[in-house]
């Protein structure tokens, strides 16, 4: 078995993934190392959540990939990321869109003095195949988000939650983009709309051939759409597989699903069982 | 009985009509008391009296108007330098004023050494443009992310570079503004109006005209344009603008390179109504009160600023100046800039904060 596994060409390795992350570290102003070792893959036109608490390194990998970690004074100082065939860790984040990479940040980000319209616009900055392509591209995203469509002129920062959220990601979208590193789209959210948001990546995914690496706190929402799923630790990858698998696992039921069976542990037998199956794993 | 004793009173002041009635009736009831009770005439002279004396004299009004319009567009000129660089890069930029006397210094050096005028124009903007490049990578590229403060400290810094590099390649002797040779008219024309004579400085209203225009081509440039959506987005939000892919680093050089053409424009019309020298500086100043009055990050605002700054200089120095002895023109501006701080913060026009709760 482990020799079919060897002699899988690396050729078409590298067309079925479309991201993949080798072991980096990353150290915020010289000194804070907070990830300590990742590594991941993405494959081409899957939809991947990276599952963790507050802190555990989530946002910072997704930041490492599309390299906005340098305007926050942190750096990738050991391993490599691979986009598209191609190792994207020196890359500005103005070169990484333009090859079709592009993050959606946490807490949206929308240009709140700009209108809907003006928010979309910008998303397709560094595109250069011409006007008509990037308004075919906005009836899309209308189509898409009808909302968007009727708010259309109003001023971002004066639209809802929910809206903003279709609006950053719509904006990611006018940027043609291959991949989309979603980062914490549930965040104050009602679950309805969150529930909305997804089904729009998974829509997105299907239609539009874009692959997601998404950073969730809510498992459950989370697993429910992707197909594979890495959990994270203070700064580790501590648990990764199969969506369904991660659903089913007693572990993560009970850590981040919050739903174990049995009788319920007390926090410090919790927290010790947690080392412990750091040390295996 | 609980629902009306917690229901809040009809709040008549929130309406801004009703408070800017009853402060207007306000201030006529304490002047008709006040004109009544006034002995020495002191209350007369500020109140009335200048009053008085527009009417009587329209023509001479025009005249001081017309001035101050004149002045006040070129104060939004150099504020408009200010907040394309404000909006953009959150820096508010010292060298601004430097920057209208260095390109002047630019221009009239290069034609002193025999450089066609219009070629000098171009070779000027070519030296703004390369500035606008050495100040990004400079300076802004190695402090990105250090608080506002250090940038402000940083155009400081930059101010000084340029008054010692300008005065090492041009010296420091005033210089004659090349107007002829751009084809800047001179002269003036005499106006008939309201029965007296009103002379108008072709200049004053080429500078108008041209200032006007800058305007409108920028706002048309910022609303409508690509680039100037970048710009208005990089304005909203660094971080965002960087997740969609804009370069910062691009859009500094447009900004400072835009700002660069405003200060030549700036230091051509200025420099034709007196001379070019590193006086001019001082009155980059004067775009501070400005701002204030308009709000940092408003184009609109540097432009209404810069006129009701101008204007009322001109009218308070005119009619109410000589109360004082005159001389209230240099500082007149600050006071008025110093009673919209207190009472407008943002200025006239400035970003609401839109902040969600």
């Amino acid at each position: 078995m482990s020799t079919a596994t060897l002699e899988k060409p690396a050729a078409a390795t590298a067309s079925d993934t479309i991201l993949s992350l080798n072991n980096i570290e990353v150290i915020y102003d010289h000194v804070v190392l907070v990830l300590k070792g990742v590594s991941l893959t993405v494959p081409r036109q899957g939809i991947v959540a990276i599952l963790g608490a507050n802190g555990a390194g989530k946002t910072t990998t997704l930041k490492a990939i599309s390299n906005l970690l340098k305007a926050e004074r942190g750096e990738v100082t050991k391993g490599s990321i691979v986009f598209d065939g191609e190792r994207v860790d020196k890359l500005s984040p103005n070169e990484l869109v333009r090859r079709g990479c592009i993050q959606v940040m946490e807490g949206r980000h929308c240009f709140g003095h700009l209108s809907i319209e003006e928010n979309l616009l910008t998303g397709a900055f560094t595109r250069r195949d011409g006007n008509a392509a990037i308004k075919r591209d906005l009836e899309k995203i209308y189509t898409l988000f009808p909302r968007l469509k009727q708010r259309r002129t109003s001023q971002a920062g004066y639209t809802s939650g929910g809206e903003q959220q279709m609006c950053a990601i719509g904006r990611a979208m006018m940027s043609n983009p291959k991949m989309i590193l979603l980062d914490e789209p549930s965040m104050g959210l009602a679950p309805q709309i969150v529930e909305e948001i997804f089904e729009i990546v998974r829509q997105l995914n299907a239609d539009e051939g874009v692959s997601f690496l998404v950073a969730e706190q809510n498992t459950n929402m989370a697993l429910r759409y992707a197909t594979y799923g890495y959990i994270m630790e203070t700064g580790r990858v501590v648990m990764d597989g199969e969506a369904k698998m991660l659903r089913e696992n007693e572990d993560v039921k009970e850590f981040y699903l919050g739903v174990a069976e049995g009788n319920k542990k007390s926090f410090r037998e919790v927290k010790s069982y947690k080392r412990r199956k750091r040390w295996l794993s | 009985m609980s629902d009306i004793a917690t229901r809040p009173a009809p709040n008549l002041l929130a309406s801004p009509l009703v408070k800017t009635g009853l402060i207007l009736a306000a201030i006529v009831a304490v002047l008709a008391v006040g004109i009544r009770l006034d002995s020495s005439n002191t209350l007369y002279a500020i109140f009335v009296d200048p009053f008085q004396q527009m009417v009587q004299a329209p023509d001479l009004l025009v005249q001081t108007v017309w001035e101050g319009l004149v002045s006040g567009v070129l104060y939004a000129l150099i504020a408009l330098g200010f907040v394309l660089i404000f909006k953009a890069s959150g820096v508010f930029n010292f060298a601004q004023g430097i920057m209208v006397v260095f390109a002047a210094l630019t221009l009239v050096g290069l034609y002193e050494k025999g450089v066609p005028a219009f070629l000098a124009v171009v070779i000027t903007l070519g030296v703004m443009f390369a500035l606008a490049v050495t100040i990004e990578r400079v300076v802004l590229r190695p402090l990105v992310n250090q608080p506002d403060i250090i940038l402000f400290m940083a155009t400081f810094g930059i101010t000084y570079f340029l008054i010692g590099f300008g005065e090492a390649l041009f010296g420091g002797n005033p210089k004659q503004m090349i107007a002829e040779q751009l084809y800047l008219p001179k002269g003036a024309i005499d106006l008939q109006i309201l029965g007296g004579l009103v002379s108008l400085q072709k200049i004053d209203i080429a500078a108008a005209l041209i200032a006007s225009l800058m305007i409108a081509a920028l706002a048309a440039f910022f609303q409508y344009t690509r680039i100037g959506r970048a710009l208005r987005a990089v304005a909203d939000s660094h971080k965002a603008a960087l997740s969609v892919g804009i370069s910062l680093n691009q859009i500094w050089v447009i900004v400072w390179f835009t700002a660069g053409i405003v200060a030549l424009i700036t230091g051509i019309m200025w420099g034709a109504r007196s001379d070019v020298s590193f006086a001019l500086e001082i009155v980059a100043l004067k775009a501070l009160p400005v701002l204030i009055l308009g709000g940092f990050t408003s184009i609109p605002g540097a432009i209404v600023g810069g006129l009701i700054i101008g204007i009322g200089e001109k009218l308070g120095e005119f009619y109410w100046g000589p109360l004082i002895g005159g001389g209230i023109e240099s500082w007149l501006a600050y006071f008025i800039a110093l009673g919209f701080l207190l009472f407008r913060p943002q200025g006239l026009f400035g970003d609401k904060i839109i902040e969600r709760i």
